[in-house]
């Protein structure tokens, strides 16, 4: 049987997008509405959930405000500490490195991400207990220096862990740089600096604004680096979830949470989304 | 699937192939095929050359167990295994609520698990763990058993959990860091504070954490009362800043001497002073908890059979005494007991004297699903 053209190819884009849009319903749609029903049900007594109605959940939410504030810190303050000190290797990088030795140092940056980050972020517990770092500067008469489980060795961890995430997105966009703009810049009279703030830093703008976004809306939900390098002292929105379903079992207050924290990370990169387009000038720049 | 070899290997062909396998470049599978290994072990099973007890069949192969770190002898579930077939999987918890919180979402595939003498009632109203049968367990003898740590397994007569050990929550210093004396919880949370600032730990557990910041105040371990846990809470934001962390695993902090002090359970308080006697371990003269956990079967187990051989298994006396060597626990079997080496049994950690257990507190069943103290430490953790 012969089908039309357009039918064929609406069939093959089907077939195409059916694995993936299966799997978006059922490991995001369907337990986010699963969720969603949590939140306005009831802590059972013995904890757990109970069917009800209630808005109890969400009234409560101040109830966890330490948590989402601390968050709403850290997270922002991380993807600025990786931007800081992931844009200039990625523009090293990409500008500078000599292209036969470029695959080799991308490699370095991108090797240690496959070891799981429990075993990476276990050596830096090591590095910043006192017999690591805080020893050897006692050896140099600088004694009693406390790292681990600081809110420092928190952003120590979370910049180690995050940063071939910001530096990826940027080394991208500035790999497809122009070099003649560069030229015609210095051309026309303009020092590095202002050739680097007027022309290079623009263009990288998008790699820039998709590392930011991936960073922070990944440290939104970061539990793993303050339970192990904050000592449990260090308290985020993902370690009062984890709190509230493994410790006192009240699943509609943590689904309300989880709720509440998908609309903070929607708001989140609606914000970003607008700031790229401003300095882009165009709306077609795509975050993630 | 890849293909068993047939032909013989040579030595070198053997040596490559662990060498490859060593490094992580070959699959296991892979390995047992090329080497011909496999098929040997298949043949080797299937001819019985290494059978197992007769009842191997329908114990199955495989057991899952629910436990706490540092809590067994390793060598025990292999004896075990080497006596059954069956393997054991063994899952270690930081707190009851987490081995609560896993079963009421359902699915852990847990055969045995140990929980803490305030937890039974829950389960068992719950309907989550099985009452036993004790025609299964041969070997566990309720004549032996010490009744004050053992009555919370019996609920209306019906027995739902079988006693492991007991033991207490105390206070383990590293005597040669710190000066001060602690004999109580109220020296305990002023030390913390003071001399001992930035080196005390305290437990990721609400149980304890509120529990021990209470019998400070002079309150009960167990009170949920609003006022009293208002102060336990203003006391432990208060000590929070100073604290070195809030963790349950705090054998590793006290052994590097990143921490000098900690709430301690006798098992790690008996493993860490037989490794450094400078730390000693110290009960409250104020109170605190005295405990003992349990063996259970979840309703959901999936092979009863096996978890109710692991549990005979470890109620026989000769068994049970190698756990205890091992995790420094002390026993409620006198059975065990009249097993058990003098230096062990004359242990004041393991077995203090009576005068300092009469203040302790078994932990109330209330606790464990009292909404106000678990929200009293979600504060104490974001403050």
């Amino acid at each position: 049987m012969a089908l039309q053209a357009g039918t064929r190819r609406s069939l093959v884009t089907a077939g195409l997008a059916a694995p993936a849009a299966l799997w978006l319903l059922g490991f995001l749609v369907l337990p986010f509405l699963a969720m969603l029903v949590f939140a306005f049900g009831q802590r059972a007594p013995e904890g757990g959930y109970l069917p009800a109605f209630t808005f109890e959940q969400f009234l409560n939410l101040p109830a966890r405000a330490t948590a989402f504030a601390n968050t709403l810190m850290l997270a922002p303050v991380g993807a600025m500490l990786c931007l800081v000190v992931g844009y200039p290797v990625a523009y090293y990088l990409a500008i500078r490195a000599e292209p036969r030795h470029r695959l080799l140092l991308v490699s370095l940056i991108v090797v240690p991400f496959w070891t799981s980050l429990l075993v990476r972020t276990y050596a830096w517990m090591y590095i910043l207990g006192s017999r690591g770092l805080p020893n050897l500067l006692d050896m140099i008469g600088l004694p009693d220096i406390r790292m681990l489980n600081t809110p420092g060795a928190v952003l120590v961890g979370i910049v180690y862990g995050y940063l071939p995430l910001m530096i990826m997105p940027i080394y991208v966009s500035l790999e497809k740089l122009d070099r003649r703009l560069l030229d015609a810049s210095a051309d026309l009279g303009a020092r590095p600096l202002s050739t680097f703030i007027g022309v290079t830093l623009p263009l990288s703008m998008p790699g820039v604004m998709t590392g930011t976004a991936l960073v922070t809306i990944l440290l939104l939900g970061e539990y793993l680096i303050p339970q192990l390098l904050g000592g449990g002292k260090v308290f985020f929105i993902g370690n009062a979830l984890v709190d509230l379903f493994l410790q006192s079992r009240n699943w509609p207050f943590g689904s309300a949470i989880a709720v509440t924290l998908v609309v903070v990370v929607v708001v989140v990169l609606a914000i970003a989304m607008r700031i790229a387009w401003r300095f882009a000038g165009t709306r077609r720049v795509d975050l993630v | 699937m890849t293909k068993f070899r047939t032909t013989p290997i040579t030595a070198a062909e053997l040596t490559a192939e662990f060498m490859r396998l060593k490094r992580g470049s070959v699959t296991r599978r892979h390995f047992l095929a090329v080497t011909g290994l496999g098929a040997a072990a298949a043949i080797m099973g299937r001819s019985g050359v290494f059978s197992l007890d007769a009842h191997a069949q329908e114990l199955g192969t495989q057991m899952s167990l629910a436990t706490w770190p540092n809590y067994h002898d390793p060598a025990t579930f292999e004896a075990f295994t080497a006596k059954t077939g069956v393997a054991v999987e063994v899952n270690v918890f930081g707190s009851n609520e987490e081995m609560l919180a896993k079963l009421q979402a359902g699915g852990t595939g847990w055969d045995l698990f140990v929980p803490t003498n305030y937890t039974i009632s829950t389960y068992a109203k719950l309907g989550l763990i099985d009452t036993l049968d004790l025609s299964k367990v041969p070997n566990f003898d309720p004549a032996t058993q010490n009744q004050r740590f053992t009555n919370e397994g019996t609920i209306d007569g019906k027995a739902y959990a079988l006693p492991k050990n007991w033991g207490t929550t105390g206070i383990a210093v590293n005597t040669g860091k710190l000066k001060a004396p602690v004999t109580s919880w109220k020296e305990f949370f002023e030390v913390a504070q003071t001399e001992g600032d930035g080196r005390a730990m305290v437990h990721d557990y609400q149980l304890t954490t509120i529990g021990n910041a209470l019998v400070s105040l002079g309150y009960s371990f167990n009170s949920v009362d609003a006022a009293e846990l208002a102060k336990a809470e203003e006391l432990l934001i208060k000590v929070k800043p100073h604290l070195f962390a809030i963790n349950s695993d705090y054998q590793p902090a006290m052994r590097a001497t990143d921490a000098w002090m900690t709430m301690c359970w006798t098992n790690d308080g008996a493993q860490l002073n037989r490794d450094m006697p400078e730390i000693a371990f110290i009960l409250g003269s104020d109170g605190g908890e005295i405990w003992s956990d349990f063996y259970a079967i979840p309703t959901s187990a999936a092979n009863k059979p096996a978890g109710y051989a692991l549990l005979d298994y470890l109620m026989t006396p000769e068994n049970a005494v190698k756990e205890h060597i091992a995790n420094g626990t002390p026993t409620t079997d006198s059975r065990v007991l009249a097993l058990l080496p003098a230096e062990l049994t004359g242990n004041k950690i393991v077995y203090p004297d009576e005068a300092a257990l009469t203040k302790l507190e078994f932990g109330a069943a209330v606790t464990l699903t009292d909404p106000a103290r678990a929200e009293v430490m979600a504060r104490f953790k974001s403050a």
